[in-house]
């Protein structure tokens, strides 16, 4: 037993020739991040606060696609989603389609507290961020010249989300990917406290060129987010693979249902349950033990627990530390 | 392989004081969309097709909550959701926020098989039904004199669905204290709508489909989503079996209760009954109200529920037959 954290700044085809400058901003990032974790558990924050604070300051940052440095539709414009889940309780919230929300968690955790439904989306969400008074920004704060850059980019490289009446083709992440963008990425924290307490959060822009009104895995509880009294989940990759594994919620049933340790339950949803190249995730147990798999190339993350374990990491096997 | 079975549901939590020829007319429009999807599995149709053919039977007549005939929003609108899944490669498509296509759950069968998504919702979902030329319908068509007493109904009944108070007990209720009514989400009995409509079915071959819709909660909050389009919540198909829920939303979120029952199949090797049983008895803490329909790939079928009532109906390839509201 004991406090554990694990986030992570998204899952993909991070190219190991990813120039210094590129990486290390983004290393420092997760570092940060996650020492604003630790500190907060440390401080005596419950770990629905814990997960919460996390996310907000990867949202801020604008190195990944969530919050500020959000990904765009097809259409230009922003729409982010984000999800929340308090393990003991089961209590959620989940919003999509805001375009306005400096902090899309932190909207996720009012639908959560302050309304009888789980799940917002769009206008409805948008007017309820209005009527709590959330602080909300002007477009152009997430609309920033790289991710129009990154929109042209994905635009030229792959008309699939374009036309979509085009056979779905091999999406080419490459040539973006090269400047180490995070294209398909989310943010993500999971936490455990001494007691056993778990939460999960997780928020995201989507994906560069998504049609308007995707909704992909983050806002899905059981798929990109997912809390209980056994562990807390928060994945990233391919939303739809995730979607169709309901990763969050499986790795709970492997975990419940057939015996699974957390490792071997995390480990078992990248090899065997989602294809290759689609998923990765955090994960922590009552217990406080940490997981950080992944079956794509990299994977943004970092972990820490109460026995003084860290990680920071980008590709597997080469912790930065 | 043991033969196709199908199930149907028209909702979970129905009022007991229920007129009887409204309940005549239930059971009616059951054993008509059961039978559409007898005739459909013996002409050898696919599980998706047959799942698909009778939600859309479901939606077009206005006595269940979806399609015509669908629950209101506060603002007296209508906005409706569904999800459909393939057993086989697990293969999905949702909808959410649909305002103007006559068939959602068609629509969520075109985001699964022409678009790069799983899920669509609001404007993006209406602008990808207009490029796919799917039947389009003013928002009207959906609207039924019944359902707007009923929004009336509800909100004099209740002030939690409109304003973001946490209900406490008592509030809710004020003008009845004297003899609570049964409650579905939030709401009396009386003026609840069940929330849903879905299928269920597995073919000669053991593939499994599921597909669910509905209209959501009378007097909701404009752009509320519930459990119908979320995987895993309201729908859910694999190898092993079809599900479809309905009820309290919000539990069924929580609970993950279609994912539920194929995990308890996979993971703790129950078979078909149990995982239902368990899943109503286990997964619905805090008092949640629910009810679902199940397939399995060997031809078996299931259904179960705290709710008050269920509409619901199943049938197998050896003859069985069964249209009931009440346990």
């Amino acid at each position: 037993m004991g406090w554990a954290i694990a986030l992570h700044g998204g899952a993909g085809d991070i190219p190991r020739s990813m120039p210094p400058e590129r990486r290390e901003p983004r290393e420092a990032a997760l570092r940060h991040c996650l020492q604003i974790g630790i500190d907060a558990i440390k401080a005596g924050r419950s770990p629905l606060d814990v997960v919460e604070l996390v996310v907000r300051e990867l949202e801020d940052n604008p190195n990944f696609n969530a919050g500020k440095g959000s990904v765009l539709t097809s259409n230009g414009t922003v729409e982010m989603e984000a999800c929340i889940m308090d393990g003991n309780t089961k209590n959620c919230g989940a919003v999509s389609g805001v375009a306005t929300v400096k902090n899309a968690i932190s909207l996720a955790r009012l639908v959560m507290e302050k309304t009888p439904h789980i799940y917002l989306g769009f206008a409805g969400a948008e007017a309820f961020a209005r009527e709590q008074g959330i602080e909300t920004v002007d477009s152009s704060y997430f609309i920033t010249p790289e991710n129009i850059e990154r929109l042209k980019q994905a635009k030229e490289a792959n008309r699939v989300q374009i036309d979509f009446t085009q056979p779905i083709q091999k999406v080419d992440e490459d040539a973006s990917l090269l400047k180490g963008d995070s294209q398909i990425g989310t943010v993500g924290c999971v936490a455990v406290d001494g007691k056993g307490n778990l939460a999960a959060a997780t928020s995201t822009g989507g994906l560069v060129n998504k049609m308007v009104g995707r909704i992909g895995d983050t806002p899905i509880i059981g798929a990109g987010t997912y809390a209980n009294s056994v562990c807390a989940v928060s994945a990233t990759g391919k939303g739809e693979a995730i979607i169709r594994a309901t990763v969050g919620r499986e790795l709970a049933a492997l975990m419940e249902y057939k015996g699974l340790s957390l490792n071997e339950a995390a480990t078992h949803i990248t090899n065997e349950c989602t294809p290759k190249r689609t998923t990765g995730l955090v994960a922590v147990s009552a217990k406080g033990e940490v997981t950080m798999p992944f079956n794509t190339v990299g994977m943004f993350r970092a972990c820490a627990t109460e026995d003084g374990y860290t990680e920071v990491g980008i590709w597997q096997n080469e912790p930065c530390d | 392989m043991g033969g196709w079975a199908i199930a149907v549901h028209g909702g979970a939590g129905v009022d007991p004081n229920l007129p009887k020829e409204r309940q005549d007319e239930a059971k009616q429009l059951l054993t008509r969309c059961l039978n559409l999807g007898i005739t459909a599995l013996r002409a050898s149709l696919p599980a998706i097709d047959v799942v698909e053919l009778v939600v859309r039977e479901l939606e077009t007549d206005p006595l269940f909550n979806s399609g015509r005939g669908s629950a209101l929003t506060e603002k007296g609108t209508v906005e409706m959701e569904a999800s459909i899944m393939d057993g086989p490669g697990r293969r999905c498509g949702a909808v959410s926020g649909i305002t103007t296509v006559k068939n959602p759950i068609s629509l969520a069968r075109l985001v699964m098989e022409k678009s790069p998504h799983s899920y669509l919702a609001f404007s993006g979902a209406e602008e990808f039904a207009k490029q796919h030329g799917v039947e389009m319908v003013d928002n009207d068509y959906f609207i039924t004199e019944d359902n707007l007493g009923m929004l009336k109904l509800a909100k004099e009944a209740d002030s939690i669905l409109f304003d973001y108070r946490i209900p406490t007990i008592g509030e809710s209720c004020s003008s009845v204290v004297d003899n609570p009514p049964l409650q579905m989400n939030g709401l009396p009995i009386s003026v609840y709508a069940p929330e849903t409509v879905g299928c269920v079915v597995v073919d000669r071959q053991g593939q499994c489909a599921a597909a669910t819709s509905t209209g959501g909660l009378m007097n909701k909050k404009m752009g509320r989503i519930g459990d119908s389009p979320l995987i895993g919540a309201g729908t859910y198909a694999c190898d092993l079996c079809g599900v479809s829920c309905t009820g309290e939303g919000e539990a069924i979120i929580r609970g993950t209760l279609a994912r539920d029952v194929a995990a308890l199949m996979e993971y703790k090797g129950l078979g078909l009954q149990k995982a239902v049983d368990y899943v109503i008895e286990k997964r619905l803490d805090g008092g949640g109200k629910a009810g679902l329909i199940a397939v399995s790939s060997k031809g078996e079928v299931a259904y179960g529920f705290n709710s008050v009532g269920m509409f619901r109906g199943c049938a197998t390839e050896d003859g069985f037959m069964e249209v009931g509201i009440w346990e």
